[in-house]
């Protein structure tokens, strides 16, 4: 350890700006979440760089303490730095430091209600958004598109510069619906539908898993995210109604089995299908998403004595 | 014969699942034979139960403790070497899913309630009536039974490797996974049934040390002269007593849900599984504060003793822990920032959370300043004191950053996640309670640990620490997950993964220093004659070490905060040596068989529910319910030690 204090503060700079750099530039692509390549995932990456500054303040001057005080306290023989057994209060430096924390606080709590409120509006405002049905089963991702009546297993397309509205259920244990480069994760419940915005600004196939356990396929439970140029998602779509083969209820009933398998493309699905799930397991919403509450005709089962919005309004 | 044999292995004992099962069982049994064949060598069979079991003495039952911690960290230790060894490449086929899912499951929840919580039990037994001038803590019998039902609840839990399966739904447990529909087998019942056991036991050591700080402390030991070790358990047993009857309500109802057919936690029936959810939170966010304020406490004691200084802001120390007991509770939601509570809920909870970080912070502070201007001795416990201040100061920081809600939606569920835990759970608890133990062994057993081989363990301890964890917060932010039991190649995940197993080794053969330690110096250590080793500031190392069953022969009259410190620099330590005509004969509690046979009941009763064998079941609760209705109609349960035998151990002790 340097002696010196101002070669010490140098090196301690050195450090900040180092870890900065760090984070602002990433280590490389394989840290996805400090490559967002959308709206959400960078406004999340602002709010990880700014507390991420912010307690490096913290950890840099706690640092710095320790080394100098356990270092000119030390207990030898020829220490002649101060010893004064009995000074145990200081009214001014204990306000100092019940101050600085609640700045810090007040700063990035500020920050992060704003984030937290814009996370669930629409990336883009002034572009339609797509619609994307999220199913998570036991190891696999069913995606429906209920505009374009077409569905996917294990991958998932979507149009560049849209926002697109996850509607997230499951129809297996908990997941969690996780692509680190276009923004952060949402659960996925079974008898619970939930919805999470997020957009991709750049042309590419992102890395899609599930996030919370689901037992014992948990660890292949990975799915693509292939987002391409608007025209060419029409294009898809298109080519997927004409030649995908139907998925059937059957067919359905052959997917829920718990099981892995690679990917696969529908070119039509049971209309309702995403709502009947939803209302076998129990059929509760998240608020905001009162459109989808309407039961599906000829659903009898034990759900029905339930409120859908009961008890998670807020 | 042997086909029913083979029927009962299979079904019961899992020997279709190959070597890890043959390999444990055979240990098992080793290892029992080992323990039976040593008690009958040396003729101990009587002292084990005279002195041991039936014991009701709170040092005993903390050594007791503290051996059952450490050897459950052998226990979660090697779980986490198993997990690490098997991520150490890429498409590993060391362990399988199902092994790998039972292994991180038992290795979470025996480092928190079987390793972590005992071991600041035995701190608090070790210390806490020595402390405050107390012959025992408020209720002897009601503590020895919190130990058994601890002990064989332990004993459930780890007997289900080899016996009817372990959990492998993660420690945290949530449903629907762990329904009937998707885990069907006795593994969850285990975890139910012994963390409910456990559970009743460490609610009972809640009510009894409030009891004990509130009820038995010396005269003139007020509040605000009690050493923060012990306003530190105070904290954490409040804790305790207001968050545990949630994780039993969450526990009872998930067991009613997988044994009777109940649907508190499944949506179709009218249940909820965020009920569930939250409930384990109100619990699990407060319960490393339960472990963490402990270990707050340990540093308190260290840091003045060994910068030979008083403590800095008394006061704001006692404000903080108290601080963080309140707001501790209403911070758990950002567990689940990710389940969809809306933007309101995600707010509030996200800047409670960060606002624990503000008394913390100050605790940081009061520490630094405590040591500055004082005379700072890097003794054992002093360096992991120090090693925690820095460790923890990351924990904090990266806590900060997680309950920024919308970054935690990245954070949630990863290895930054799961580096960040362990920084603050390690850095934090298991360095707390090292020091702890370094600190009060003399006390405990009348000899020092070895210094030397206590570095070397320490420097081992501390490098692997960060050698393990810092890559996986790099991992975390390339997208890794937490309980996966492989991961592709193409992921560029390998090498951080491997340097982190590298960490774990090394802390893995930190821990075989310290047993080596231990060993070493139970021929070895210095011994501790004057009973002051540290030149403590406490009442603690006013008392002789070992300290005899009856802690103070005359209960002292406390004139101030750090009053032994005091009496030292004044030259008036005789004040606190007995005087031969003020000891009188001392009442202390009998000991007793019961709380240990309640022990055993229970576990009956808990291996009957986890198999769904309701005889059993019935026949173990037959059995608590005999142990209460003795109890009741107990009336002779204290003994008289005559002043004379006082007056005898005090003059050989030489304090006469």
């Amino acid at each position: 350890m340097p002696r010196n204090p101002a070669r010490r503060r140098i090196i301690s700079t050195a450090a900040v700006v180092t870890g900065l750099l760090w984070l602002a530039t990433g280590c490389g692509p394989e840290y996805l979440v400090l490559h967002p390549v959308g709206p959400v995932g960078r406004q999340e990456l602002n709010l990880i760089v700014l507390s991420t500054i912010l307690v490096l303040v913290v950890i840099v001057t706690v640092f710095g303490l320790l080394f100098y005080v356990v270092w000119r306290y030390r207990d030898k023989p020829d220490n002649s730095a101060p010893y004064r057994p009995e000074w145990s209060e200081s009214r001014k430096l204990e306000i100092l430091w019940w101050a600085i924390p609640i700045v810090i606080v007040g700063i990035l709590g500020s920050f992060t209600v704003k984030t937290t409120y814009a996370l669930v509006r629409p990336p883009e405002q002034n572009v339609k958004p797509l619609t994307v049905q999220v199913v998570s089963l036991n190891w696999k991702w069913l995606f429906l598109y209920p505009d374009q009546h077409v569905a996917t297993v294990n991958y998932c397309e979507i149009p560049t510069g849209v926002p697109v509205q996850f509607e997230l259920t499951a129809d297996a244990p908990m997941n969690s619906f996780w692509v680190p480069q276009l923004g952060g994760q949402e659960y996925l419940m079974p008898g619970m539908a939930m919805q999470l915005w997020l957009q991709a600004d750049e042309p590419a196939t992102y890395y899609g898993h599930g996030a919370n356990f689901t037992g014992e396929g948990f660890a292949h439970d990975e799915f693509r995210v292939v987002a391409v140029p608007a025209s060419d998602f029409q294009e898809w779509t298109k080519q997927l109604q004409q030649s995908a083969p139907a998925l059937t209820q059957a067919g359905y009933e052959q997917l829920k089995k718990p099981g892995l398998m690679g990917t696969a493309s529908y070119g039509s699905f049971p209309p309702e299908l995403f709502k009947d799930i939803v209302w076998t397991d129990g059929g509760r919403y998240m608020p905001g998403m009162m459109d989808m509450v309407s039961k599906p005709a000829g659903m009898t089962n034990a759900a029905t004595g339930m409120n859908a919005m009961s008890g998670m309004g807020h | 014969m042997l086909s029913a044999l083979k029927q009962f292995g299979d079904t019961y004992l899992m020997w279709q699942e190959g070597p890890l099962i043959w390999i444990s069982d055979i240990l098992i049994l080793v290892t029992l034979i080992a323990i039976v064949a040593a008690l009958t060598y040396f003729k101990k069979w009587k002292w084990l139960w005279k002195e041991w079991l039936t014991t009701v003495d709170h040092k005993k039952i903390g050594i007791m403790y503290l051996i059952c911690a450490l050897l459950m960290f052998f226990r979660g230790g090697v779980d986490g070497l198993l997990m690490r060894t098997q991520l150490a490449f890429p498409n590993n086929t060391f362990l399988d899913a199902e092994h790998y899912d039972q292994i991180f499951t038992t290795h979470g929840t025996i480092m928190i309630l079987f390793m972590a919580m005992p071991f600041i039990f035995a701190l608090f037994n070790i210390a806490v009536p020595l402390q405050i001038g107390a012959r025992d803590v408020a209720f002897p019998y009601l503590n020895a039974i919190s130990f058994w039902l601890f002990f064989f609840a332990a004993l459930l839990f780890n007997i289900a490797f080899v016996f009817g399966g372990s959990p492998d739904a993660g420690w945290t447990s949530y449903p629907p996974l762990t329904e009937l529909g998707f885990d069907p087998g006795p593994g969850e019942n285990f975890y139910l049934l012994s963390l409910q056991i456990s559970g009743i036991g460490t609610i009972a050591t809640g009510i009894n040390f409030i009891a004990t700080i509130l009820k038995c402390r010396a005269p003139g030991m007020t509040l605000m002269r009690m050493p923060l070790f012990t306003w530190a358990v105070l904290a954490s047993s409040i804790i305790i007593l207001s968050v545990f009857p949630a994780l039993t309500v969450a526990l009872a109802l998930l067991m009613l849900d997988r044994i009777f057919g109940t649907h508190f936690f499944t949506i179709l029936h009218g249940g909820n599984p965020m009920m569930f959810v939250n409930l384990f939170w109100v619990w699990g966010h407060p319960e490393v504060y339960i472990v963490v304020l402990v270990a707050f406490g340990v540093y308190s004691e260290v840091v003045a003793t060994f910068s030979r200084k008083r403590i800095f802001g008394y006061a704001s120390m006692v404000a903080s822990l108290m601080a963080i007991t309140v707001v501790g509770d209403i911070t758990w939601v950002h567990h689940f920032f990710t389940m969809g509570a809306g933007p309101d809920v995600n707010s509030f909870f996200a800047v409670t959370t960060m606002m624990v970080g503000i008394p913390t912070g100050v605790k940081i502070f009061n520490w630094l300043m405590t040591m500055y201007q004082g005379r700072i001795r890097l003794t054992l416990p002093m360096l992991w004191t120090l090693a925690f201040i820095a460790c923890f100061v990351i924990a904090g920081a990266t806590g900060v950053m997680l309950a920024a809600a919308p970054a935690d939606y990245q954070f949630h569920n990863s290895y930054f996640l799961v580096a960040h835990f362990h920084q603050a759970l390690i850095g934090g608890v298991v360095f707390g309670m090292l020091a702890g133990m370094y600190y009060w062994w003399p006390k405990m057993f009348g000899f020092k640990l070895d210094e030397r081989l206590g570095r070397w363990a320490f420097w081992l301890y501390n490098i692997g620490f960060y050698v393990c964890f810092m890559p996986q917060y790099a991992l975390g932010l390339m997208g890794m997950q937490r309980r996966m039991y492989t991961y592709p190649a193409g992921m560029g995940w390998g090498t951080l993964n491997f340097v982190s197993t590298i960490g774990a080794y090394m802390m893995g053969v930190a821990f075989l220093v310290i047993v080596a330690q231990v060993l070493y110096s139970i021929k070895y250590g210095e011994r501790d004659v004057t009973g002051d080793p540290w030149d403590g500031r406490t009442l603690e190392w006013s008392l002789p070490s070992p300290v005899p069953h009856y802690n103070f022969a005359v209960i002292p009259t406390v004139t101030g905060r750090d009053m032994w410190w005091t009496l030292k620099q004044e030259g008036r330590t005789e004040e606190l040596r007995p005087r031969p005509e003020d000891i009188r004969d001392v009442h202390m509690p009998k000991n007793s068989g019961r709380p240990f046979l309640m022990g055993v009941a229970f576990f009956v009763a808990g291996l009957g529910f986890c198999f769904w064998w309701y005889g059993l079941a019935v026949l173990g609760l037959l059995g608590v319910a005999a142990c209460l209705l003795l109890r009741s109609f107990e009336y002779d349960d204290e003994h008289e030690i005559p002043a004379e035998e006082i007056r005898h151990v005090e003059a050989s002790l030489g304090r006469l």
